[in-house]
């Protein structure tokens, strides 16, 4: 069979629509749930909403506020846990970067990206709410911090390579401590690529539910206190949306809504952060 | 020149030492952290993987009330939910990702389309799973009741169309990423041969890129075996052995998610964390082998 | 104060398994400018690198010998003593990308910790920048970032930033390789304002440039230290075949 140039072309065409219409295909669901996100949750929001605690069935008015409060306390402690480990490390891979344990590290690191949600909950189950008798806010916190953990090492990491290796060299020269150079000189340089891979795991995790069914797992009242069980946002959509109850399905949605908001917002932050505030070279 | 005391020098000096040793300790604990996690699941795993020994694998039979814990239910649920979603999710992924990479690399378009492909992979699980329980398992039911199935609505089916949703994203970023990388020169040739564009991505980008797609694919289906939320408010939750694609059934994730916090018999829990096991050995095997071939992908 | 400053040992430095520099014995004198010479890949870079220790940096780097700055052992010094004596300019400026040019050139103190009070640092600002020619330039841009300025006047600021600290040599490496011919003239004509002060070390690959502004000239070819003479001297009268072959661009 001869294969005309006309029928080549008309595959070719034929071939460039399919691509084309596939991809639209892939940006529906966004669309889709973003819709019924936005429809569902605008009307389930007021003022009650935010300053109120979910309400038993059959009364109207009751809020989030418990797991509002509860999810910017848990982020806030992973923060602060795994901030810190996350940098060190991203600068440890970044400044040695030929050693076995930078080998090791980085391995571990890409297996921990990939490890499941819900195993991470079940070994803070085992190591934290085992020891501790109970479920707490603490709990929870770790087990998002280990989440947060590979991006924020890997945006140190990545960041962190690509500045040039004479600014460092510029400020040792000065006699400027190898310590220094890092922390004033090395991280400054490199701030806005690591606030975006901190900014962006916030935004992953403020949604992750499987790691706090049996860490933080939830609390029907406002808790500000790490020690005892604590709810938080996703935890809220889930118990509501699995509920049977009408009213419930109304706060879940409403608390959907609110999720997504946050999330977008971070997103497009670092979207904001990374064009506007780059340090220039 | 600026004095420095011995006094200073003293304590910069120890604060150098400091430094580096923080930075040594946080690089270890990682890898070491790992570590623990992998001794602590099998620790826990051991009362189960004792006392049912290989039952626990082709045992079809799940009762914690008797002590019958066979998990081939949920293994057979995960392979089939993720493989499904794979075979949904594998036509779009590399559409959208020769859309990226290869058709439209830079402009607006290609811009809307990326951002796109990001927000999806940012909405979260939950909310996913949300969405399907309201919008996706009617549809489903009333496609059930169409052809004349028993009209579940949650089941197989619904959640790997959600899984397939969660892990396009991923599966395009790992490959748009290898396809941006065939050397221009190779496809330039092939053009001034007189190939159309059909016929460079078959075959110059595709063979090119085959190591990397596989990579990606596999990676993909790493995420889709372990997700949880998403698949535990779709599938139904039944312990028996899916025959088709409409039935219900359990993954291993969200048994975990749902019989954990209520498992009450030693072995019972054990045997939840012998699951949790196996997904961290295949999610790590997944990784390592995945991890490497984009590493040597990208260096070649 | 006359004589000499800098005195080095049978140096030899080391990248893993290949040497770049062997048995370099130099001895270079206070307030004199001498310019470090030859074809690329001679070990002229590393060589001035070896001075303030920043080779080292490099992983599989090692060195034998010694280097003796004042009589003391830069070996036995302690390491940011070392650097704050003898201050460095790179090939490209690099200028630090987060401070402004005022913040640039007190840097050395910002990041050292060294308290300085308001008009003590106006004071070595005016006074550093005033020093490389460029306070005309910028005194009404000081809060501006140093990188918006032109390669010329960020490698100025750069000089700047190492004189502020009060170096007693300096080493430039290549500083004009990257810059335009009027910015070069600019910086020649500093590095003979900067003779007064300082011991200047260097590395060029012109050699015209090394003949304006060199009082002498080391040689360095393929890791050796071929010729160290008079700038004149060793441009008219090369003792060496390979000196020769150099200046006459037979090679290089």
């Amino acid at each position: 069979m001869v294969t005309t140039i006309k029928y080549r072309e008309f595959k070719n065409k034929l071939f460039k629509v399919i691509i084309i219409l596939l991809t639209t295909v892939c940006t529906l669901p966004l669309l889709l749930v973003l819709y019924k996100i936005f429809r569902e949750g605008i009307s389930a929001i007021n003022w009650d909403f935010f300053v109120n605690l979910p309400k038993p069935v059959g009364e109207t008015g009751g809020g989030i506020v418990n797991a509002l409060i509860g999810s910017v306390l848990l982020i806030l402690v992973a923060s602060v846990i795994s901030i810190p480990l996350g940098v060190f490390t991203g600068i440890y891979l970044s400044e040695y970067r030929n050693t076995k344990l930078s080998y090791f590290t980085l391995l571990s690191v890409d297996v921990l990206t990939g490890v499941p949600s819900i195993v991470i909950g079940i070994i803070i189950y085992l190591w934290v709410v085992k020891t501790m008798g109970g479920f707490s806010a603490i709990s929870g916190s770790i087990a998002l911090s280990v989440m947060m953990l590979p991006s924020i090492i890997k945006s140190t990491e990545e960041t962190l390579k690509l500045i040039p290796n004479t600014l460092k060299e510029a400020s040792l020269s000065l006699g400027v401590p190898y310590y220094r150079t890092i922390l004033k000189v090395i991280l400054p340089a490199g701030i806005t690529g690591i606030l975006s891979g901190i900014i962006l795991s916030i935004a992953r995790v403020a949604g992750e539910t499987a790691p706090l069914l049996f860490t933080a797992f939830g609390n029907p009242f406002i808790n500000t206190n790490i020690l005892k069980p604590i709810s938080s946002l996703p935890a809220i959509i889930f118990n509501y949306a699995i509920s049977p109850y009408e009213d419930w399905h109304k706060l879940a949605w409403g608390a959907s809504f609110v999720l997504i908001i946050i999330v977008l917002f971070l997103n497009i932050i670092t979207k904001i952060a990374q064009r506007k505030w780059k340090v220039q070279f | 020149m600026p004095i420095t005391t011995d006094q200073q020098i003293k304590g910069i000096n120890f604060s150098e030492f400091a430094f580096r040793k923080i930075l040594f300790i946080s690089a270890i604990s990682i890898v070491i952290l790992l570590f623990c996690f992998f001794l602590t699941l099998v620790a826990s795993s051991l009362p189960s993987i004792n006392t049912i020994g290989i039952k626990f694998i082709y045992g079809v039979t799940w009762d914690p009330v008797s002590d019958k814990f066979g998990g081939f239910p949920f293994l057979a649920g995960t392979l089939f939910t993720s493989l499904l979603a794979l075979i949904i999710a594998i036509p779009f992924s590399l559409s959208v990702a020769l859309f990226l990479g290869e058709y439209f690399r830079t402009g607006l378009i290609s811009a809307i389309f990326k951002n796109i492909v990001e927000l999806l992979a940012a909405i979260p699980s939950v909310i996913y799973g949300f969405w399907g329980l309201f919008v996706l398992v009617p549809l489903i039911r009333s496609l059930e009741t169409k052809i004349g199935v028993a009209p579940y609505g949650v089941g197989i089916l619904t959640s790997s169309i959600i899984l397939s949703i969660m892990i396009v994203p991923y599966a395009v970023s790992l490959t748009v990423q290898v396809i941006t990388l065939v050397p221009a020169d190779l496809k330039e040739a092939a053009y001034s041969l007189g190939a159309t564009r059909l016929e460079v991505i078959r075959n110059i980008i595709l063979p090119y890129t085959r190591s990397g797609i596989f990579a990606g694919i596999l990676l993909a289906l790493g995420r889709a075996l372990g997700e949880t939320m998403a698949v535990t408010m779709l599938i139904g939750n039944s312990h028996i052995v899916p025959v088709s694609i409409f039935s219900p059934g359990n993954t291993m994730a969200s048994v975990i998610a749902n019989e954990f916090t209520e498992a009450t018999g030693k072995i019972y829990l054990s045997a939840l964390i012998e699951m949790g096991l196996f997904l961290f050995l295949v999610t790590t095997i997944i990784n390592i082998i995945g991890r490497s071939v984009i590493k040597r992908f990208s260096i070649s | 104060m006359e004589g000499t400053i800098l005195k080095t040992f049978n140096f030899s430095a080391n990248f893993g398994e290949s040497q770049v520099l062997k048995n370099i014995s130099i001895e270079i004198n206070r307030n004199e400018v001498v310019a470090v010479m030859g074809p690329s890949g001679c070990g002229k870079t590393t060589f001035i690198r070896c001075i303030n220790r920043m080779h080292e940096l490099t992983q599989g780097a090692t060195v034998n010998g010694d280097i003796r700055v004042d009589d003391n052992s830069i070996y036995t010094m302690n390491l940011i003593v070392l650097r704050r004596k003898i201050g460095m300019v790179f090939q490209h400026p690099n200028p630090f990308p987060t401070m402004s040019i005022y913040q640039n050139v007190v840097a050395g103190y910002l990041l050292n910790g060294i308290k300085l009070k308001k008009t003590e640092r106006d004071e070595v600002v005016e006074r550093s920048l005033k020093r490389v020619a460029l306070w005309d330039e910028v005194k009404d841009d000081l809060h501006k970032k140093g990188t918006f300025l032109s390669g010329g006047q960020q490698q100025r600021l750069c000089i700047a930033r190492s004189i502020s600290m009060n170096p007693e040599i300096l080493l430039l490496d290549e500083p004009t390789s990257a810059l335009d011919p009027i910015s070069t003239a600019k910086i020649e004509e500093l590095i003979f304002e900067l003779k007064k002060n300082y011991t200047i070390i260097i590395v060029t690959h012109n050699m015209q440039q090394a003949g304006r502004i060199s009082d002498r000239t080391a040689f360095f070819y393929l890791g050796e230290l071929l010729e160290f003479n008079d700038t004149t001297e060793l441009f008219i009268n090369p003792k060496h075949e390979k000196t020769q072959n150099y200046i006459t661009g037979r090679f290089g």
